[in-house]
């Protein structure tokens, strides 16, 4: 296996500035700040990123919203694009 | 049929391109347009709402705050608000304003005919609020060739305004046609001059039109030229997806390749009427009142017509084209306009289809409505004197600016 991502050992939460529409697939979350749209294609990442507020870790919030860890990494992908738009934020970055 | 209908799945799928979810519809639409007045002070020849005078049942000032209220708790995040001209209604201010302090984010379509220092000054105050003020010619002679005498300095002085007052990012929209289409290049030059971003739609045969666009749609060649321009330029301009049925030239141009119309996009016209697009305002794609039928929200997730376009769409003539997949057999309200039918190639099909289409039989439909004036105005274009149809010579036609269409917000958004 690959080394983890350390992504998976930080926190990090939604953005106050961002809302999550539900949508039959998924969510659509729309950023008030930089107004950019993004689509959330499944369910289990909705869950994953309502999780990541209250939980310690990356890590913490994919067991919690029962995500398998082979599929962590995808999730870690997903979770990164949105950190990019600002849609997530890391919280205590140091 | 059914063994032709592979292409577009029965049920909504759980996994694949996100183009799929939206072919079966969402809890709410990502690209409102709502059309606040049917009056305009211009009269463009090829206005999409046939607009020119007010209608008394317009929606009231309360009555607009409420579809606000609602949008907001839809999380309708932003509106694209659009006439007619909807800064002459006496309250426009007060609805933008309105809208963006119940977190609905509005881009506005304007001929620029109320933007003077001090509104400009106000929108450079405020966030949420984009403008978009409409241009069809990059000179003088070519705009008010279709959008009538003064426009062209009416919207340049608006971009003047807007620049000089520190608004930053105004966008320039232009519906290409066969007259501008060779000055694409001095349209971005104007565009960057007023730090703006150019926003290039393709013209339907909707509203007036219709009567028009035997004239003004671009030639086969021209698309060519559009597209190349598009493919080299595409990514500082803005197309509102609107250019999709380009896609079977090759390549595709980013963005949603999908009619959006009832699935995505939506229209809410002056009284409330919803439509399934603003280039769709005819009752064959009227989906309700919101007045009447219980409220916007009511309309998008049960009317029937709106079920009927987020259900598996047969493709015609076009199921054994090559491009379907990008180009879906085009714009729905083009094939409608233009008398063809709505499961077969768009008009301007790229393959040739629609030539030979629009050559066969038809019947071009009647229009449900019309708000153009019935009295010349100073404003009114000079082609019209030209080309009106026959039956229109009773009186001089009036009317405003094209205005939003489905500017998609997913443009750019890779699918
Ligand atoms: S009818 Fe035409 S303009 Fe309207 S959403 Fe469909 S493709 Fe776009
Ligand atoms: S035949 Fe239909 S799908 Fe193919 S390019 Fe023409 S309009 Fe598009």
């Amino acid at each position: 296996m690959l080394m983890a991502d350390p992504m998976l050992a930080e926190a990090w939460t939604l953005s106050d500035s961002v809302a999550l529409r539900p949508e039959p697939f998924g969510a659509l979350a729309y950023h008030f700040g930089n107004r950019k749209l993004t689509f959330l294609k499944k369910q289990q990442l909705v869950d994953v990123v309502n999780a990541l507020g209250e939980s310690e870790t990356v890590a913490d919030a994919l067991t919690r919203a029962g995500i398998p860890a082979a599929q962590w990494p995808a999730y870690v992908k997903a979770l990164r694009g949105l950190a990019a738009s600002d849609m997530i934020l890391e919280r205590n970055p140091s | 049929m059914t063994l032709l209908d592979v292409r577009t799945p029965v049920a909504r799928p759980t996994t694949g391109p996100l183009v799929n979810q939206f072919e079966f519809g969402l809890d709410a639409p990502i690209c409102l347009t709502w059309e606040l007045t049917y009056a305009c002070n211009l009269a463009c020849a090829h206005c999409l709402s046939s607009s020119g005078k007010r209608d008394p049942r317009e929606l009231t000032t309360e009555q607009c705050e409420a579809v606000i209220d609602e949008l907001q708790r839809m999380q309708v995040f932003y509106v694209n608000i659009g006439g007619g001209e909807p800064t002459i209604r006496p309250d426009f201010w007060h609805l933008l304003q309105y809208a963006v302090d119940h977190n609905v984010g509005v881009k506005f379509s304007t001929n620029g005919v109320r933007l003077n220092p001090e509104r400009a000054a106000f929108l450079a105050s405020t966030d949420y609020v984009d403008v978009q003020i409409s241009l069809d010619g990059a000179t003088a002679e070519v705009n008010d060739y279709v959008r009538g005498p003064g426009s062209y300095d009416t919207a340049i002085t608006a971009l003047q305004n807007l620049q000089a007052a520190g608004f930053k990012d105004a966008k320039i929209s232009v519906v290409v046609t066969r007259q501008n289409v060779t000055q694409l290049d001095e349209f971005k030059a104007l565009a960057d001059q007023y730090g703006a971003t150019l926003r290039l739609t393709r013209l339907r045969p909707s509203g007036r039109g219709a009567d028009v666009w035997d004239e003004l749609h671009p030639l086969p060649e021209q698309q060519r030229v559009l597209y190349d321009w598009l493919m080299a330029n595409g990514d500082n301009v803005l197309t509102g997806d609107s250019f999709f049925h380009l896609a079977a030239f090759g390549e595709s141009l980013p963005g949603l390749n999908l009619c959006g119309a009832g699935r995505v996009v939506c229209l809410i016209d002056p009284i409330g009427d919803v439509y399934a697009c603003p280039f769709a305002i005819h009752d064959n794609f009227l989906a309700g009142n919101l007045l009447a039928d219980g409220g916007f929200k009511q309309v998008w997730q049960t009317s029937e017509l709106f079920q009927e376009l987020r259900s598996p769409q047969t493709s015609g003539a076009c199921t054994s084209c090559q491009f379907f997949d990008s180009c879906r057999g085009g714009c729905m309200a083009a094939k409608f306009f233009t008398g063809l039918p709505l499961d077969g190639p768009d008009p301007e099909c790229v393959q040739g289809y629609g030539e030979s289409a629009l050559a066969g039989d038809r019947t071009i439909p009647a229009a449900s409505q019309d708000h153009s004036r019935t009295t010349p105005g100073r404003n009114q274009p000079v082609m019209l004197s030209l080309t009106r149809r026959p039956e229109f010579d009773a009186g001089a036609i009036e009317a405003p600016p094209v205005s939003a269409c489905a500017e998609n917000p997913l443009a750019g958004f890779r699918l």
